[in-house]
């Protein structure tokens, strides 16, 4: 019990602090490195809860593909993120001291808290139980039957954010080269290559 | 462990939403395989989509219905608005044809994307579960971030696009954080369920808390005061069409879904929520009053114009009562058809081929257009609430309900920043009638505009005459609310 207690705050603090240093490190490719860290323990936590399937995700998904995106397009824009963030740090103490406020506000109310009767039972068994089944086998029992609406909106929602992404970049230039394959294809060794009979000494 | 198999869930109910999604994916293969210019043939696909799909939704049968283990529920309420969005979305795909094709954004994404908006706000508004809000709530709006930024050669255009887009997931993730404590502290994130532990007993400070970031969250999307600081920029900057979209459909389903989650899953505290109405109500309706007064373009002028209105339908929600329901949904259905009619005149102020916006612009348009300007002034007057315009009886309503409700200074303050708003409608009108003319606009006007604007209007003029079938159906979707 107690090594769950000491990984918890382990990995949570190791988050906040990551999660700090990402937007306060001078430069981007270390906030990125950062944003990893902080997905790294975020996946930690999801397994002290019990969530493998999830915490895999995160680190397959956010670390694998979203974070190393996230590297080549700091990488490879040429923006001054420094300058960007110029006076960022000026604003820090006002926002610290909104953000206490509301810290110290939240607990006075905190302090009174009641939890609704029964509300503890439900909430601990949103589905049905999950006897010694593994977090994927019963991801899946479920996601293709009972959430199957909720997985269908999710797919309309991704299908929405690829037609906009195409929709606000996608340009057809016709000043540019284009690989045409028939016309690869179609080129014969004739065309291409000549023979040329070097006389020794002579060059070209 | 034993293997069940499963059900095929009960698809009647959502049988509108289904036409919509796959004749949506349907107009969007048209468009993308065809090498010419489609964008014409997959506007009118889309209206024909949205007439069908609203067909469909209008035979479906009277009473409640609930599908997907009860995350999908279609009752009387749910058609009505259905209905009103259907509308709102296809007529603003009939207004974008002429517009897309003068500014040279003829591309057939965009009609296919305000059919994926039209489906987003349908699954909002038959939400009966937290997920199943935000899954449609998310659809809407990330289809509509995207037409906002349509023109994306235009600087304004672009802004708007994004500023919506920051300032919306902003808003979503308050949404989220306090749909989480709801869940929480109720352990559920199904309405009735919700509704049912808030019923046993006192409710805890945690679902009062979530209840306040969810309404934060939800009043972004109706833009009322104080999240409304998009509107004025977003309504400026997007297309004209667009921005009769935004004015129209999304802030019918938005307030439709308020009614939704606060009659739905927390009818319990009412006490609690009608305080945060009552607050954002009265400040959307005075700044939507004063804010307005300044403005020269008439695009941010029917921006602020919207923020006060939605400050009066939710003076009908703060009144928690059948009646208050009731005023709202007449309200809605009374500010969208208006709507349309203004937005026809702003569509057709074009003058040598280019389009203005300015107010002074449509100065003398009595004596080069009479019959569009003597339309256009009856809307305005029926926006700032004279009788016996169609935009009284909306007022009439809500403001009664309020009265019967106790909630006498909301109405008081309601009625006074109602006279306030009267002032900048009334300016309209006199710029039209009694102003120097400028040069008139180009002639004639786009038929399809024509016709809207000829329905609008009349609507306007003649639903003191006959406002049976509005009111019964709002009152019976009022019922069917309160189940």
């Amino acid at each position: 019990m107690i090594v769950t207690t000491v990984a918890f705050y382990l990995f949570a603090a190791i988050t906040v602090a990551s999660g700090f240093m990402v937007i306060s490190a001078k430069n981007p490719v270390h906030s990125v490195l950062f944003l990893i860290l902080a997905f790294f323990n975020a996946a930690a936590l999801f397994l002290l809860l019990g969530a493998e399937f999830v915490a895999l995700i995160l680190v397959i998904v956010y670390v694998g593909a979203v974070a190393v995106l996230f590297l080549f397009v700091v990488m490879m824009l040429d923006i001054d993120f420094s300058e960007l963030r110029e006076g960022f740090l000026q604003y820090l103490p006002v926002g610290a001291l909104v953000g206490l406020i509301l810290l110290v506000e939240l607990a006075l109310v905190f302090g009174g808290w009641v939890i609704a009767p029964g509300a503890a039972h439900a909430g601990a068994e949103p589905v049905a139980a999950f006897g010694a089944l593994s977090n994927t086998r019963m991801i899946g029992f479920v996601l293709y039957t009972k959430y199957v609406y909720l997985f269908q909106a999710a797919g309309m929602i991704l299908l929405v954010a690829m037609i906009g992404a195409i929709v606000l970049t996608l340009r057809h230039r016709q000043d540019i080269k284009r690989q045409v394959i028939a016309n690869q294809v179609g080129r014969r060794r004739e065309d291409a290559v000549e023979m040329k009979n070097v006389e020794p000494g002579q060059g070209i | 462990m034993e293997y069940k198999l499963a059900t095929l869930p009960a698809l009647g109910p959502a049988f509108p939403e289904i036409i919509l999604a796959v004749g949506s994916l349907a107009l969007l293969m048209y468009g993308a395989f065809n090498k010419s210019n489609t964008a014409r043939q997959v506007s009118i696909g889309a209206v024909i989509l949205q007439m069908i799909a609203l067909v469909v939704v209008a035979v479906q049968p009277l009473g409640r219905m609930e599908t997907f283990g009860g995350m999908f529920v279609s009752d009387d309420f749910s058609r009505l608005i259905k209905i009103l969005i259907l509308l709102g979305s296809s007529t603003a795909i009939i207004m974008s044809i002429g517009y897309i094709r003068h500014e040279k954004m003829e591309r057939f994404e965009f009609p296919v994307l305000i059919t994926l908006a039209t489906l987003g706000m349908l699954m909002m508004v038959s939400a009966n579960g937290l997920i199943s809000l935000y899954m449609g709530l998310e659809l809407q709006s990330l289809a509509l971030y995207v037409i906002a930024a349509f023109n994306r050669d235009n600087v304004r255009s672009s802004e708007a696009g994004l500023k919506y887009f920051v300032l919306g997931a902003l808003s979503s993730g308050m949404l989220l954080y306090g749909m989480s404590m709801v869940y929480g502290f109720t352990g559920s994130t199904e309405f009735d369920a919700i509704a049912h532990v808030l019923g046993q007993g006192r409710p805890s400070l945690g679902v009062i808390f979530g209840l306040v970031f969810i309404m934060a969250g939800l009043a972004f999307k109706v833009s009322a005061v104080p999240f409304h600081m998009w509107t004025p920029d977003v309504y400026e900057g997007s297309p004209t069409p667009v921005t009769a979209l935004f004015a129209g459909a999304p802030k019918v389903a938005a307030m439709a879904l308020i009614l939704r989650v606060l009659f739905g899953a927390f009818p319990a505290i009412e006490p609690e929520w009608q305080q945060i109405v009552v607050f954002i109500s009265i400040a959307s309706m005075v700044l939507g009053a004063f804010a307005a007064i300044g403005q020269t373009n008439i695009k941010r002028l029917m921006a602020y114009s919207s923020i006060g209105h939605m400050g009066f339908a939710l003076v009908g929600l703060a009144a928690g009562s059948a009646d208050g329901i009731k005023g709202v949904i007449i309200y809605m259905t009374i500010y969208l058809v208006t709507n349309v009619g203004v937005f026809c005149c702003i569509l057709s102020m074009r003058r040598n081929d280019r389009s203005v916006e300015s107010i002074s612009d449509l100065a003398g348009l009595s004596r080069s257009q009479p019959v569009t300007a003597f339309l256009f002034a009856m809307i305005m007057f029926s926006l700032a609430g004279v009788p016996p315009l169609a935009g009284f009886f909306g007022k009439l309503y809500v403001f009664l309900a309020a009265i019967h409700s106790g909630l006498y200074t909301l109405a008081v303050i309601g009625v006074v920043s109602s006279v306030v708003g009267a002032f900048y409608y009334l300016r309209v009108v006199k710029v039209m009638y009694f102003d120097e003319p400028a040069e008139p606009f180009d002639q004639p006007m786009r038929t399809e505009l024509g016709i809207l604007l000829g329905i609008s209007g009349l609507f306007t003029i003649f639903f003191f005459a006959w406002p049976g079938p509005v009111v019964r159906a709002a009152e019976l979707a009022a019922a069917a609310l309160l189940h």
